[in-house]
């Protein structure tokens, strides 16, 4: 074969490995599979021997990582479980932002349900550039609207998520799609074939040319000028195929017979074919003419290579095929008989008789090349070391600066988002967007469900293991301001190319820090992917994005009842600020507004205090200690306290103490704080828990009727703004700026 | 009583009617195929919301032309109770069970928020536990909900009181402010000149349990097992 060729699949290097292991020339078939099967999206070569670092086991833990989703338990008294993963659709959406995010969404739901669970949420963490660039506007609405257009259809769902605005993301904007499902715990599925001679069923969509080397171009950085031309490999989602496929499945699922089933993901056939198999040792073999095509004329290559969507690929138990096979048709969707389970651990593929493919599992998966890259400090690190952020002038007009902050798309409200997602259907949702957490209530079940979606990339560009390990602890914190326990995370660590070794060791101190987190927390991985080679080669070198390893953390609520939200709820309650205030301004949306960009040593967070904190808050509110909960965050205590006020335009007074800068003071963005109100007659009751926990606390103002939001710092009146004025700003700043009515 | 739903290939509210109906309400529910046509035995039928048959080409132009669409047409001109949801709504109006159509949001965007409503009509069997004029939150989720017919269509409407619920302020102010997708005259829902078929683009069955934020969208449920069963 050509030398040519053989390089747009795999490495020179790596083609003399499948040589030795298969001891022979593979045909072009061949190739293909391996070049799908050991890219870095499908083999994690570069970041597996990183991921062994995360704890995944914990008693709550019911499947860890390893299979479609990871499944924690929910209600022990019921066996009701939920299932969730988040994974990234990046590449794609920059291609295509409307089919890129919407095949996005649809591939994290098959995830999910193909494990048995009914998807009952989906959230979305979307990283863009900045909204002044026209093309960066076409692609945030053409993503929302994908994500809208598929979640909305599909009835699931889209109950939160994040959005940050950085130029890092102009050339490589992040889509991260989440799923969660709920299942039955003795109705759980899992993708490992079994059965000698069980016949192996394909199901749903027919396959077509779309999306071939997907997997591929995943694992590739970006040319400006190859985009257009990758066009042809974003695929085209379907939401109502997705639907059909949803409910057929969970349907057959309630039948006797089926022993296996996956999606075709990624790498389509090949992946879901090799990835059954080598989780049962066991074979499989396919007749690649007995696939349902689209159009004619494809061959054996594209078809194993294909990545169409909504597809799934079933091992049933012989004799019970027509049966499932049956329900599958009621629903007017395509399923045969493809293939058969074999003994011998091999891929074997047959096009019309004849022999085209003849693989050893082990060679595809086990086999696959393992990467230590080396890594190394990068410069800017070194030249952070030095940043001071008392050379900054101290603003004159505070009001203005809240309001440029309020006014600032990752700050400012997401409604213009989460309006255009049903966030409603399937009537679970309890806490509707704009608070810490979603929250959903199980049906049939006392318990409630929370979750959130977090990771401040700012942070993990400057100090990567911190960033990493506050990525974890606010995910988790946002779910305690809910009420609920933290109890597992899922992860998607997008980061640039990892063969650049300044790139690697981002990933491999934003993963030291998560794996910390997550021990102390006890909020084992138990799902993820990895998305390198986010980055863009410009005239002015390489760009990658911030290290973001986007976390979502699932808690659970005793008593969904008890559900707590981030919005002040009454006039006379007091204010009090649980956790410390330092005044570290480095990597926050402050010092992107005064400097325009982001130095110093990034936020840093003490692990065994922010457990502490999250354990007081969550028992502060099963004790009906506090009426609202709000993690502090981006843009610190002011944004904070304007944010509270906005839901019932309710005002506030504060006054600060601390011998700290005021504007470092307000907004610092300092871990490991929320900020709770609490009635008058209780503030004597949760001061002393708190002090029995060991977390500090002191009240610092009021809640008003008056509509105006005052901060004062050692008595000095600092802001005054009206709630209303502001809130106008907050609700609608997004819209003006992607609508380019700036 | 009994309620019949019918599930579309793409239906995907069918299962909160019947969460509703069964689990708060308390009765019983049927699911009908779409490709069915036994309607026996039930009392009234809700079409639910969703995206039925994909909705790819106009929404609920599909679904008019199905099995169970029909039989629901009969149904209804023989006097059963039939209300529309959403996606049932734009099925209603596709199948000529009620007069208009559809257009885009006037946004041209998906829309899923809490709106206010005024009952304009609390005389038909699916409204008359409410006040006449009294205000409802509950919450819409559509992306073609930009109600329109000929202006003889709607003098008619108006004139006979077939509006039954418009888009209003909290307070009840009717006007363009509150109006989120463009419709005419604000028009929410509405009703056959006969009041056994019934029409609306919000989602009661989102607003019947004080746990999801409002119980307003419950006693239409309750109105219609009222009406049948005294």
């Amino acid at each position: 074969m050509d030398r040519e060729i053989i390089e747009q699949h795999v490495t020179w290097e790596e083609y003399q490995r499948i040589l030795k292991i298969l001891g022979r020339e593979p045909n072009l078939v061949e190739l293909g599979i391996f070049s799908a099967m050991w890219s870095e999206h499908c083999s994690y070569k570069s970041s597996r021997p990183h991921l062994k670092k995360f704890p995944t086991e914990a008693p709550w833990v019911v499947q860890g990582p390893g299979e479609n989703a990871g499944i924690i338990m929910v209600d022990e008294e019921n066996q009701i479980c939920a299932a969730f993963k988040v994974e990234s659709h990046n590449h794609p959406s920059f291609i295509e932002p409307f089919h890129g995010a919407a095949t996005g969404v649809g591939g994290i739901l098959r995830d999910v349900f193909t494990m048995g669970a009914r998807p009952v949420a989906c959230m979305d963490s979307l990283r863009f550039g900045e909204l002044n660039d026209s093309k960066m506007r076409y692609v945030a609405k053409g993503v929302v609207s994908g994500i809208s257009h598929y979640g909305n259809c599909v009835g699931v769902p889209t109950v939160g998520g994040e959005v940050y605005f950085d130029s890092c993301y102009q050339t490589n904007p992040l889509v991260n799609a989440f799923a969660l499902g709920i299942v039955k715990k003795d109705k759980i599925f899992y993708a490992k074939a079994a059965g000698v001679g069980n016949p192996v069923i394909y199901v749903g969509a027919k396959t077509g040319r779309d999306g071939i080397h997907g997997a591929t171009m995943a694992s590739e950085e970006f040319s400006s000028e190859e985009e257009v031309e990758k066009k042809v490999n974003v695929q085209v989602g379907d939401p109502f195929m997705e639907k059909l496929l949803i409910e057929a499945c969970l349907e057959a699922m309630e039948k006797d017979g089926i022993v296996a089933i996956q999606d075709m993901g990624a790498a389509g056939l090949t992946s879901s074919s090799v990835e059954m198999a080598a989780r049962g040792g066991v074979g499989v073999r396919l007749e690649l003419d007995k696939v349902p095509t689209r159009e004619e004329g494809m061959t054996p290559y594209e078809i194993m290579l294909s990545e169409s969507q909504e597809r799934m690929l079933v091992v049933c138990e012989k004799g019970k095929e027509e049966e499932i096979m049956e329900v599958f048709r009621r629903w007017d969707l395509d399923a045969c008989v493809i293939g058969e389970v074999i003994e011998e651990p091999v891929l074997r593929l047959f096009w019309y008789g004849e022999e085209v493919a003849e693989l050893p599992i082990k060679a595809l998966t086990d086999e696959a090349p393992v990467y230590c890259r080396p890594f190394k400090v990068p410069e800017y690190i070194k030249e952070n070391l030095s940043y001071d952020q008392n050379r900054i002038p101290e603003p004159e007009d505070y009001n203005e600066v809240v309001k440029k902050l309020l006014d600032s798309p990752t700050i400012a409200s997401k409604r213009w988002i989460y309006r255009q997602y049903d966030h409603m259907v399937q009537i679970n949702t309890v806490v509707y967007p704009e608070s810490d957490a979603a929250v959903l209530r199980v049906k049939e079940s006392k318990k409630g469900i929370a979750i959130s979606s977090d990771c401040n990339s700012r942070y993990c560009y400057l100090n990567p293991y911190e960033g990493g390990k506050i990525a974890v602890a606010e995910a988790a914190r946002n779910v305690a301001c809910s009420g609920a326990i933290p109890r597992a995370i899922t992860d998607c660590l997008n980061f640039g190319s990892p063969e650049d070794p300044e790139i690697m060791w981002q990933f491999v101190k934003a993963t030291d820090g998560m794996a910390d987190a997550c021990r102390v927390l006890e909020t084992p991985v138990v799902s993820g992917n990895v998305s390198f080679y986010n980055e863009t080669t410009t005239d002015r070198g390489k760009r990658a994005v911030f290290p973001t390893p986007t976390v979502v953390c699932v808690g659970v609520l005793e008593d969904v009842e008890k559900r707590m939200t981030s919005f002040f709820k009454e006039e006379g309650d007091v204010i009090v600020l649980l956790g410390e205030n330092v005044g570290n301004i480095s990597g926050s949306e402050y010092q992107k507004l005064v400097e325009g960009e982001f130095r110093g040593r990034g936020q840093s967070i003490d692990l065994a205090f922010e457990r502490a904190l999250q354990r007081a808050i969550v028992e502060a509110i099963e004790k009906g200690l506090v009426k609202s909960a709000h993690d502090v965050s981006e843009g610190g205590l002011a944004v904070n306290l304007f944010e509270s006020a906005f839901e019932r335009e309710l005002g506030f007074e504060v006054d600060f103490e601390d011998d700290i800068r005021t504007d470092f003071l307000l907004f610092g963005e300092d871990q490991s704080r929320i900020v709770v109100t609490v009635a008058k007659e209780k503030v004597e009751e949760l001061l002393n828990f708190l002090e029995e926990k060991t977390v500090p606390a002191k009240v610092v103002g009021v809640v008003t009727g008056t509509g105006k939001g005052i901060v004062r710092h050692k008595g000095r009146e600092v802001i005054n703004l009206s709630i209303k004025e502001c809130k106008e700003v907050y609700k609608n700043s997004l819209e003006r700026k992607l609508t380019g009515m700036l | 009583m009994k309620f019949g739903i019918p599930v579309y290939p793409g239906s995907n509210c069918d299962r909160d009617v019947g969460w509703v109906i069964e689990k708060v309400l308390g009765h019983e529910v049927r699911y009908l195929w779409h490709k069915e046509r036994d309607l026996s035995g039930i009392d009234c039928i809700i079409v639910p919301g969703g995206f039925s048959y994909g909705d790819y080409l106009r929404a609920g132009a599909m679904a008019k032309l199905s099995p169970v669409t029909e039989a629901i047409c009969e149904f209804a001109e023989r006097g059963g109770l039939v209300m529309g949801i959403c996606n049932g709504f734009q099925i209603l109006l596709e199948a000529g069970l009620l007069p208009g159509a559809m257009l885009p949001n006037k946004t041209l965007s998906f829309i899923c928020e809490f709106v206010h409503l005024k009952v304009e009509n609390n005389e038909i069997p699916f409204t008359h536990l409410y006040e006449k004029g009294e205000i409802l939150r509950i919450p819409i989720a559509h992306a073609e909900g930009n109600y329109t017919c000929t202006p003889e269509t709607l003098k008619e409407l108006e004139e006979n009181g077939q509006v039954v619920v418009r888009y209003c302020s909290p307070e009840g102010i009717v006007s363009e402010e509150f109006n989120p997708n463009g419709s005419l005259n604000n028009i929410a829902g509405i009703c056959n000149k006969k009041g056994n078929v019934f029409g609306l683009m919000p989602h009661p069955e989102r607003a019947s349990e004080a746990i999801v934020g409002s119980v307003d969208g419950y006693r239409m449920f309750e109105s219609i097992v009222r009406s049948v069963l005294v």
